[in-house]
């Protein structure tokens, strides 16, 4: 099973090696991990993604709330939230195959970046599964390098 | 409030949280904090190891209940209260640990004396600080202590550079904490407490399983109203000894991997375990796809993370067991028990907990004439091992804060240290260390400490020459292939003696006698069964440390045993 969760912690020294080393000591795996300050400069908002059976998963959360530092943690299921990613990828592209790319990045809705003799880099965003279906159809034309954020998520509704 | 150093800072911060008795040793990073500390109230024990320090505060902490503090310097000094950290996060027990560090602009740079201890020390404590302006310092000391004593108990570490020790502030001391991530649920769920009561209500064979929560949280005697009004046989952890008196009917004494063949029996066939401040370690569960197949299980503790961590929990509680135990009292409707008590006490009487009490100098022996000769009024504490196990089967507690024993990590060369901080803070109670031969030399040297600061600590050294348990093992599924685990094997020893014990030297290394006097303290040999109360009642009448070699037979085995992996009824020996 796979679990988006987001989790609001103090934005102070140490806070992000402790959960990462949470994970480790516990042998939890992570799919991946984002963190950012929000509007409250004192809290940073964590989204992490993990795998693992009902009682794993349960696990995670617990000790994730254990930490002294996590001030809420919240598990998303769903459909009770909106998830977005984002991948910045590099192809490689001669000027002679490059409509091919174009069209690929139009239709993915991706952003050119920046463009070079050789390669072309496009952004895309959208629901992790968009940015995995784009990565996909950009790859016979040979990836260069490609970063991805990681999932962010925000729940459905008024509520926080 | 007026300007005052980090270092003055910390000393009215450990005198405004009642700090009575501090352990460590000075170095170069925290020499500013010592030179406040002799001007303050703070009784102080220079100990002779920074791991003697740590087990100190936390045997303290063990024995009255309140948070143990120790002090380090920084790089070596904080790596030493590793183990001891470690010691007092498995068993969840309230200390603050202060260490310095190199100044703040040294800090990443592999000083003299550096080492990261808020990395090394994360993993083993329950929260831990780097303190990084001095203005921060009164609040992440009293946010420690709160830290270190609320919820689920556990060391903190409050790593200080040197120069924040020196810097001067004047923040003022918070009267409250305010820490918006940490507030551990007190109160137990009303609808979950009222659910646990039916389930015992509507039981037929109920087990308790009390757990070092239960000490913890104070609740020993909501758990014997509970006991007692409902009937229900009581079985205890390592962790959990004196939380119910053992002379009591309803106790089963220990269960486990050396627990008592009937509390073993009584959690295979329970058909409800109420679990209270237990988390169903693997020393206790034996084979997990085994344990309590029959039994639903109520599991009442304080931390989420351990109900539902290797057992699952049908009744799950989270909340303080004092709280939840007295609600319980209340709502509770007794089940009818008197077949299961009257099945328990055949097995009470079948499978009593026995050895050859013949003319030999045993092990056992030696702990039950401690029991009897301290009325069972001492306060145990114990190495790791074969001791370990002989002092939690043999002697019988009856009230909770006396037996001290690292039960989660195992850690050998705890006792003493322990003994030292309990005997610091009770002064006038009879503290007494069973220990091994092996695990009393991972620590020996605070010998110093107790007889340099007046402790009259009593050792009673259950000396077999090996490190037993692991020998003990060796022999049951080894194939007697004793790798190493003599502690008199000499280079000139033939490579395989077929432990012929008789060509043994005679000599022991070392002379735990001339070892004792040599730090002072006094040392007594008793080799024969009816030298030891005369031994024991000679040194519970000396008002100095005593240390008492009892040279036991070499190869007595720990029973009943659940060999690791087996389930709880299969158990070997004290079946008889």
């Amino acid at each position: 099973m796979r679990e988006t969760i987001s989790v609001l912690v103090e934005n102070s020294f140490g806070v992000l090696a402790r959960v990462v080393d949470l994970f480790s000591t516990r042998g939890f795996n992570i799919d991946s991990l984002n963190v950012a300050e929000t509007l409250d400069p004192s809290v940073s908002r964590m989204t992490i993604v993990v795998r693992g059976d009902e009682a794993i998963l349960e696990q995670v959360r617990k000790q994730l709330s254990k930490v002294i530092d996590t001030i809420k943690v919240v598990r998303f299921a769903e459909g009770d939230h909106v998830e977005r990613e984002m991948a910045l990828v590099k192809v490689s592209s001669s000027k002679r195959g490059r409509a091919e790319v174009l069209e690929v990045a139009h239709a993915c809705h991706a952003d050119i970046v920046d463009v070079g003799d050789a390669f072309i880099t496009l952004s895309a965003a959208g629901t992790p599964d968009q940015v995995r279906t784009f990565i996909e159809l950009v790859r016979p034309f040979g990836v260069v390098e490609m970063a991805r954020s990681g999932p962010v998520a925000v729940s459905r509704g008024k509520r926080g | 409030m007026k300007q005052r150093t980090g270092a003055k800072v910390i000393i009215e911060s450990l005198e405004r949280e009642k700090v009575e008795v501090m352990f460590g040793i000075p170095g170069g990073a925290v020499i500013d904090i010592f030179d406040e500390l002799n001007r303050s109230s703070i009784r102080f024990y220079l100990t002779r190891h920074e791991q003697g320090a740590v087990h100190a505060a936390d045997g303290y902490a063990r024995a009255t209940g309140k948070v143990g503090v120790c002090i380090a310097t920084s790089g070596p000094g904080a790596t030493n209260l590793v183990t001891g950290l470690a010691t007092a996060h498995m068993d969840s027990i309230p200390v603050v640990a202060l260490t310095g560090q190199v100044p703040s602009g040294m800090i990443g740079n592999d000083a003299f004396q550096e080492a990261y201890t808020l990395g090394i020390t994360r993993s083993v404590s329950k929260h831990n600080y780097l303190v990084k302006n001095v203005d921060d310092l009164p609040r992440i000391m009293k946010e420690a202590f709160h830290i270190a004593s609320t919820g689920r108990p556990g060391p903190v570490v409050i790593d200080i550079p040197k120069d924040i020790q020196q810097a001067r502030t004047s923040a003022p001391h918070p009267k409250e904490v305010a820490m918006r991530g940490y507030r551990p649920t007190q109160q137990g769920h009303l609808r979950q407490i009222k659910q646990a009561a039916e389930a015992i209500g509507r039981s037929e064979r109920p087990v308790i399983y009390a757990g070092g929560g239960v000490i913890a949280s104070g609740s020993h005697k909501e758990l014997y109203n509970l006991a007692t009004k409902a009937q229900i046989p009581v079985t205890t952890t390592l962790m959990g000894l004196g939380a119910f008196p053992e002379t009591h009917p309803l106790a089963l004494k220990m269960l486990g991997m050396h627990g008592t063949v009937y509390a073993n029996y009584a959690m295979v066939e329970a058909d409800l375990i109420i679990a209270v401040g237990a988390r169903f370690d693997d020393r206790v569960t034996g084979k997990i796809s085994e344990f309590a197949r029959r039994a639903r299980v109520v599991h009442i503790d304080i931390d989420p993370t351990s109900i539902g961590k290797s057992v699952r929990a049908d009744i799950p509680v989270v909340g303080d067991a004092k709280y939840v135990l007295r609600e319980l009292v209340k709502i509770l409707e007794p089940p009818q028990t008197d077949a299961w008590l009257k099945k328990i006490a055949g097995w009470k009487r079948d499978y009593a907990l026995s050895y050859a009490d013949d003319e030999a100098l045993r092990p056992q022996y030696v702990v039950e004439q401690v029991h009897k000769l301290t009325k069972g009024k001492a306060i145990i504490s114990t190495e790791v091992g074969q001791n370990q196990m002989w002092a939690a089967q043999f002697y019988t507690y009856t009230e909770p804060r006396t037996f001290l024993s690292s039960g989660g990590l195992g850690t050998m060369g705890y006792g003493l240290p322990a003994a030292i901080g309990a005997q610091a803070g009770l002064p006038d109670k009879t503290v007494v260390d069973i220990a091994g031969d092996g695990s009393i030399q991972m620590n020996i040297q605070e010998l110093a400490t107790a007889c340099m600061n007046n402790l009259p600590v009593k050792v009673m050294i259950l000396n077999n020459r090996f490190l037993g348990m692991v020998r003990q093992w060796q022999e049951l599924f080894y194939d007697k292939n004793y790798s190493f685990t003599c502690l008199q094997q000499r280079s000139d020893c033939p490579p395989d003696c077929k432990q012929n014990f008789e060509e043994c030297p005679k000599e022991n290394i070392p002379d735990f006698v001339k070892l004792a006097e040599a730090y002072g303290a006094v040392g007594i040999r008793v080799t024969k069964k009816k030298e030891v109360a005369p031994a024991i009642r000679k040194a519970l009448k000396t008002d100095k440390p005593v240390l008492i070699d009892f040279v036991v037979e070499r190869e007595e085995n720990v029973y009943p045993m659940v060999p690791a992996g087996a389930s709880l009824n299969e158990m070997m020996g004290g079946m008889a």
